[in-house]
């Protein structure tokens, strides 16, 4: 007897295998754009010999990481040592399940019915992320705790001030969004995105999320980059201070899992920042079935700003680190939440 | 096979085995991270009651800020591990009195906790709450409105409990010199 099998759920399981694969690929190709960013931004060239244009470096490197002997420090805690990179690695990829990548497709009429393309149903989903995003945390700290050095614990406890300082800016500017879009399901905040506003009533703009929230993609893209430790806010890693801060004691594989997971975060930074104020797949002249493309147009087009920034500011000192998440970045996120909210109701935008 | 009673049984005995775990390690930081598995398993029960955004709402504040709060501290104050061999038999709360008290509030506590089942089991759920259709629970625009029509008051002195603690840590926290 033949088994009844839904076409559609093993589309689903199928989405679920390439956009896993996807996201490991764009975290190997993320190495390698930083590396030519870096390089260009430096007058260098960067990678040039492995593969065309330095292509295939990441996958060299990964390699020479798989050969590379597994050291744990004498006083280490042995199990935390060893969890810690799984969760920041597993946290990252998690999050990113409830993103939708595109409008919902029946794969033109092969498929019964539409099958929307994320790889889970969650109508909660942008606290979804929220959630699993702040579950990272707690690789870094249990790592920089469990190593047992004092380079690492200091890049730990920096870490989780951080966090806890900048998440609560990045919830405000989301939240912003959500009271707008009056929805918390990301695929109804993009389809509310759709069409134009237009300006004097001739120049046509998207209505993207990003022209009347300005403040608060400004805040969000901030408050992101600090959630994921990139440069200017990369304290808990720190090179000249703290060697490398929470992964100094880390080699081979588990210190491949940080580096995957801190890329695997920025992707999904920049992709709810695309779905949340830059109209997601939404975009002139490509039809509506390649939306895909305008998709990953945008988050290349964030990512390559997140490059940007790391190889063009200094770091901040750790105190202004501090006085600019509370004292600037906050008082703005709650302004930007509570004009949103007054303009909500007394002018229905 | 019924596959929700199965994850169920799954994700109940999780909470409860880290549960009874947090309170039996040496090692603070194990008790935090089993608390935290604790949390995370409540809320795939509560996912399972078809109630996602409270699920949400329990990860990111309970093991999202609070237990970040938790591992600071126990690891700004660096205890390693609690030991048992200095067992302190001059402290206050191992007095012959105390310890009484302790363990008649103990059978008070497990007297309520059975009386309080007994009654679950023969009462239906307060009306505001039954009255809720199934999928609703779920809806945030459904909790919202509750939450600022019929228990705004409880809503507003929680809100001013918290503001006041917050304002207490910062003026314990304050140096005397502006």
């Amino acid at each position: 007897m033949k088994p009844d099998v839904d076409p559609v759920f093993l589309t689903q399981v199928a989405l679920v295998v390439v956009i896993f694969h996807a996201l490991l690929l764009s975290a190997a190709g993320m190495v390698w754009a930083e590396r030519k960013v870096a390089a260009r931004l430096q007058q260098r060239f960067g990678p040039v010999y492995v593969g065309p244009a330095g292509l295939l470096q990441p996958f060299a490197d990964v390699l020479k990481l798989f050969f590379k002997e597994e050291l744990r420090p004498a006083a280490a805690d042995r199990i935390l040592f060893y969890i810690a990179p799984v969760i920041s690695a597993a946290a990252a990829f998690s999050a990113f399940c409830v993103v939708p990548i595109g409008p919902p497709t029946d794969f033109w009429g092969l498929l019964p019915r539409e099958v929307p393309l994320y790889v889970a149903d969650v109508n909660v989903a942008v606290l979804m992320v929220f959630a699993i995003t702040s579950m990272g945390v707690y690789g870094i700290v249990l790592a920089g705790w469990s190593s047992n050095s004092k380079y690492s614990l200091l890049g730990g406890l920096r870490s989780s001030a951080q966090m806890i300082s900048y998440e609560l800016s990045y919830g405000l500017a989301l939240a912003a969004v959500l009271v707008m879009a009056n929805t918390l399901s990301l695929q109804e905040i993009v389809n509310s995105q759709a069409g134009y506003w237009h300006l004097f009533g001739v120049i046509p703009i998207p209505r993207w999320y990003v022209f009347p929230q300005v403040l608060g993609f400004v805040v969000y893209m901030i408050a992101g980059i600090a959630e994921t430790n990139r440069a200017p806010f990369d304290f808990p890693e720190a090179e000249q201070e703290l060697v490398a801060g929470y992964h100094t004691e880390y080699s081979s594989m588990s210190f491949a899992m940080f580096f995957l997971a801190e890329y695997v975060n920025m992707v999904t930074v920049s992709a709810v920042a695309t779905n949340l104020f830059l109209g997601g797949w939404h975009g002139p002249i490509l039809p509506e079935w390649l939306g895909f493309v305008w998709f990953l147009v945008k988050v290349a087009a964030i990512l390559f700003f997140y490059l940007w920034v790391r190889w063009t500011l200094p770091r901040y000192r750790y105190d202004q680190l501090m006085t600019f998440g509370w004292k600037v970045l906050l008082p703005l996120a709650v302004f930007n939440l509570l004009a949103t909210a007054a303009g909500v109701i007394y002018f229905g935008i | 096979m019924e596959f929700e009673p199965i994850l169920f049984y799954v994700l109940a005995t999780t909470t409860v085995a880290t549960s009874l775990l947090v309170i039996g390690q040496r090692n603070p930081i194990y008790s935090v991270m089993l608390l935290i598995a604790s949390f995370g398993s409540l809320a795939a029960v509560y996912v399972l009651l078809d109630a996602p955004f409270t699920a949400v709402t329990q990860i990111i504040i309970y093991a999202g800020a609070i237990m970040v709060l938790f591992l600071f501290v126990v690891m700004l104050l660096n205890v390693p591990r609690e030991d048992a061999a200095e067992y302190d038999r001059t402290h206050p709360l191992n007095r012959p009195g105390a310890r009484r008290l302790g363990s008649i509030l103990a059978l008070v506590l497990v007297a309520e906790l059975g009386a309080a089942l007994w009654h679950v089991a023969n009462r239906r759920l307060p009306s505001a709450l039954s009255d809720v259709p199934p999928g609703d629970v779920s809806s945030v625009r459904k909790i919202g409105s509750v939450l600022f029509t019929d228990y705004a008051v409880p809503f507003e002195i929680t809100s001013i409990l918290i503001l006041v603690a917050m304002i207490g840590a910062v003026v314990l926290a304050r140096r005397d010199t502006p």
